[in-house]
């Protein structure tokens, strides 16, 4: 019974989805674009499970090789990257200038500066965090650690 | 290939944590993304969903700031759980290496993943690129954000019907508040689950669970900060550093779309154009010479931004009076400019809304070219791409 009961969701599922691609299928004019999308869909996916997540997996790793400290750097390295890389995937159109001939035309404004604010607030993410650990390190030896 | 996962603190308890925040937060983002459709009216696109739209009702004018809320939250609060999809996505990832199963409905509920995390991470990256004016996926983003939505609402439903016995009871199998007073040299792994999530052979831990939730939560107030200021007006718009709506040009707010964008010849919109209201057409003066109505109106956009403004003009009932359809049943805009947006149609409450205006004048001067000169339309709580500019004509229906 339960079999039955899931097999129905699953049925439904994709009976759902099938019927919400008939809303590209509807337009003709949106016919020529299918491609595009399907590619879109499937990238997203395999450009997370097979290159992102390997990529930050690997990266992950070689913070092993990091010198030992008293206070272990290994968190004071991971925090500013992932705040590096996750504002890098979020603001990426400005911060590498695509698109910037309809960004002109909608707002007046460019993305020049994109660059650089983001270079500075990685250097931001990365100061604070070297400044936690001396800290951290100056308290473990006044503490006499 | 086996591959050995070394995180320590992967597990169905974590897991359910990201869940439980993300079966909260993406309901808002679904139901105010659906919303933003009915707010467009009978001008959404694309424009033929079938079965696959909320209820129609005719959007409101009151609260002015609806669209902005709805709007801001749909992209705001998009942006936030990007982190935690991230987070979720890492926390399961062993199961997509794990062999698949010979049972045919496993398989199959497997399978609808591919809906699941295709839809979301879809959702994701067109809407990132559409707020940021990127069209490098030259395709409609309208019509593929509103079906890749339902692509995901599939997926979702179902996951959330089959997982939400696991999640109670993986939240279950700790405490929170105890979580988040283990530090690192008490963390150790959760025992081990059928569903593989945790590390047969982790390494040593190098983060706690609470150091876990504090860099996700961290990563969500980092985005929030850096995307709450294109809803706000004076100097913490620039708190938005990464966003094109971060920016105005000095002693300015933002527009849609400038007048050079818009490909309209200054011609006509100088001293030969005239408003043609169908019986009648008004000169520029001669509107100015109107009972005149000032009103405080957001301008909110689809991509999530949005800023109030005081708005001076001729009320949209009174020149539907004038055009001698007192009594509308809706209306048709269209401007001087070509293209999508040119016309907008209009309700009969959103006309005779007494705070929708033709206006002319904003913050005490003349529009400006790419505020619309000589005149645009401002309807409280209208997405602002139907808020016309360089008005050419209003059609009342009768």
């Amino acid at each position: 019974m339960r079999a039955v009961v899931r097999a129905v969701g699953v049925l439904g599922c994709v009976a759902l989805a099938g019927y919400a691609a008939t809303i590209i299928l509807r337009d003709p004019t949106l016919h020529p674009s299918i491609p595009g999308m399907l590619i879109w869909f499937a990238g997203a996916l395999l450009l997370h499970d097979l290159v992102l997540f390997p990529l930050y997996a690997a990266a992950d790793r070689a913070l092993a090789l990091l010198p030992a400290t008293r206070v272990p750097l290994v968190n004071h390295v991971r925090v500013p990257l992932l705040g590096a890389g996750l504002t890098f995937l979020v603001f990426l159109p400005g911060i590498v200038r695509q698109g910037e001939p309809v960004v002109l035309g909608a707002s007046g404004l460019g993305q020049e500066p994109f660059l650089a604010r983001w270079l500075w607030l990685v250097a931001a993410m990365v100061a604070v965090s070297a400044l936690v650990w001396v800290v951290r390190v100056t308290r473990r030896s006044a503490a006499g650690g | 290939m086996r591959i050995r996962w070394r995180s320590p603190i992967r597990g169905p308890w974590l897991t359910s944590v990201f869940g439980l925040v993300l079966l909260c937060a993406l309901p808002v983002v679904i139901v105010t993304g659906l919303l933003d459709r009915v707010a467009y009216g009978s001008g959404a696109i694309p424009a033929d969903v079938g079965a696959l739209h909320l209820p129609r009702f005719d959007w409101p004018t009151r609260p002015a700031w609806l669209f902005r809320l709805t709007q801001g939250l749909h992209v705001g609060l998009g942006i936030v759980l990007v982190p935690v999809v991230l987070a979720k996505l890492w926390s399961v990832i062993p199961k997509l290496f794990v062999r698949p199963d010979r049972n045919l409905l496993k398989l199959a509920e497997r399978a609808t993943l591919v809906l699941l995390v295709g839809g979301i991470l879809f959702e994701i990256v067109t809407g990132l690129l559409n707020i940021q004016y990127d069209y490098v996926f030259g395709f409609s983003f309208y019509a593929a954000h509103y079906a890749g939505a339902w692509v995901f609402i599939a997926g979702f439903v179902l996951h959330v019907v089959l997982k939400l016995p696991t999640m109670v009871r993986s939240l279950r199998s700790r405490s929170l508040r105890a979580e988040l007073r283990t530090p690192l040299a008490a963390t150790v792994p959760e025992p081990p689950d059928e569903g593989g999530l945790v590390a047969p052979e982790p390494d040593p831990p190098t983060m706690s669970r609470r150091g876990a939730l504090a860099l996700v939560g961290g990563g969500a107030v980092l985005l929030a900060g850096l995307t709450v200021g294109q809803t706000l007006d004076g100097p913490l718009r620039a708190t938005a550093l990464l966003l094109p709506r971060g920016r105005t040009a000095p002693g300015d707010f933002p527009v849609n779309r400038t007048f050079v964008a818009s490909g309209i010849s200054p011609d006509a919109v100088g001293a030969g154009w005239s408003l043609d209201l169908g019986a009648v057409r008004l000169t520029r003066d001669e509107l100015a010479a109107l009972p005149q109505h000032t009103a405080d109106l957001p301008i909110a956009c689809v991509e999530g931004w949005s800023t109030q403004q005081t708005w001076t003009g001729v009320r949209l009932r009174d020149l539907a009076s004038l055009a001698g359809v007192p009594d509308p049943a809706g209306a048709t805009v269209r401007s001087v400019e070509d293209g999508p947006f040119a016309r907008a149609a209009l309700t009969a409450g959103q006309v005779l809304a007494p705070d929708s205006l033709l206006a002319l004048r904003v913050n005490g001067s003349d529009l400006t070219p790419d505020h619309g000169y000589p005149a645009r339309v401002i309807v409280p709580a209208l997405p602002g791409v139907h808020c016309t500019k360089w008005v050419a004509a209003i059609g009342f229906d009768r």
